[in-house]
């Protein structure tokens, strides 16, 4: 921690670094806003209550994998392959919990629950590279973008759940998820065994969607996971 | 409470206790061991292979069909729209020139699959 820091009144240095992440995840807001929204609405096109839908939201609070609860369910995929098919989708948390891990040893258990659950991609991609410089700071830079996430996810579906707020359908905005996917691509396809494996997984998966009960998005996953893996022997 | 409410139920627990407890892991684990080497490595491939299988699945497929054509407008505007991405590294500008691509192209050729 530099002395600046240190000096400070303890509060205001946590603050001032929670509105830092707070700040850092706002441009990506307008994508994940529609994003909830939609998350929202078409939990209840897919016919579930009120209720349910606010406990999706909240309880997995976990956007990708939540529309994929959706489809599967509306295409009466059996229980089991919807909660592997999530599950997978969210495996890549592991990832980011394994690079936030090192740095959060000395928190408080009671700290560390709420903080793994506001795990999202956004904000752990945005707190990587601030954990990468000061831990102290960075843990509070992470809370800001979580909270901030968690608040628009929530406040975006409530809208769409309770509201049934569609914004017009010449906006296209349900386009917004693909985008916000392919948003999210770009970043991890940054060395050539990563593009061999979104490579591979991508093409697969317009084969592997005739597999029977939706194993389609777990099998082209995990074959390219296999090919980047494969891959870094070439190297 | 129906058979299908309970099943909606038991789903959602199993869902988000499991997405809790991978958001969790690492956190709680490297207290005392370290991660595994071959779990890292291929836990490096998971956002890139999710992510290419989803952007994949859900511009190239519509409506259960392979599209690839020029009418597939949507492909048309995400193509636009990972140049801007890959460009900018943006992920507001990525998303943002997307829609606005979309927009114009299905006001200037008509709506399209």
């Amino acid at each position: 921690m530099s002395d600046a820091a240190r000096s400070e009144e303890p509060e205001s240095f946590a603050r001032r670094a929670a509105w830092r992440g707070a700040r850092a995840v706002s441009p990506l807001l307008p994508g994940v806003l529609p994003f909830a929204m939609i998350a929202g609405s078409s939990s209840i096109e897919v016919g579930f209550s009120v209720l349910q839908s606010l406990g999706l939201s909240l309880f997995l609070f976990a956007g990708a994998s939540h529309l994929v609860l959706l489809e599967m369910w509306e295409q009466e995929a059996p229980v089991l392959v919807i909660l592997a098919t999530v599950l997978l989708v969210n495996l890549r948390f592991t990832m980011y919990s394994a690079a936030l891990a090192p740095h959060l040893r000395d928190v408080r258990w009671q700290h560390k629950l709420p903080m793994a659950y506001l795990l999202t991609d956004q904000a752990a991609l945005l707190s990587i590279p601030e954990f990468d410089k000061e831990s102290a700071s960075a843990r509070w830079f992470y809370v800001g973008a979580g909270v901030v996430m968690w608040a628009t996810w929530q406040i975006g579906s409530a809208a769409g759940i309770l509201l049934g707020v569609r914004l017009p359908e010449s906006w296209a905005l349900d386009f917004a998820v693909p985008l916000s996917f392919l948003a999210l691509l770009i970043p991890a396809v940054r060395t050539k065994t990563t593009v061999v494996a979104a490579t591979v997984a991508g093409s697969s998966v317009l084969l592997t969607r005739f597999l029977p009960l939706n194993t389609g998005l777990i099998t082209a996953t995990l074959l390219g996971v296999a090919a980047g893996l494969w891959s870094e022997r070439l190297e | 409470m129906s058979r299908e409410a309970a099943l909606f139920w038991i789903l959602l627990a199993l869902a988000s206790i499991g997405t809790f407890a991978l958001r969790l892991s690492f956190i709680a684990l490297l207290q005392k061991v370290d991660n595994p080497r071959w779990l890292q490595r291929s836990l490096r491939y998971i956002p890139a292979a999710v992510m290419g299988a989803l952007v994949s699945s859900s511009l190239l497929v519509r409506n259960g069909e392979l599209a690839v054509g020029w009418d597939n407008h949507r492909l048309l505007a995400a193509c636009l729209a990972a140049v801007v991405g890959y460009r900018t590294r943006s992920l507001l500008w990525t998303i943002l020139s997307g829609l606005v691509a979309l927009f114009v192209l299905t006001h200037w050729l008509g709506p399209a699959v």
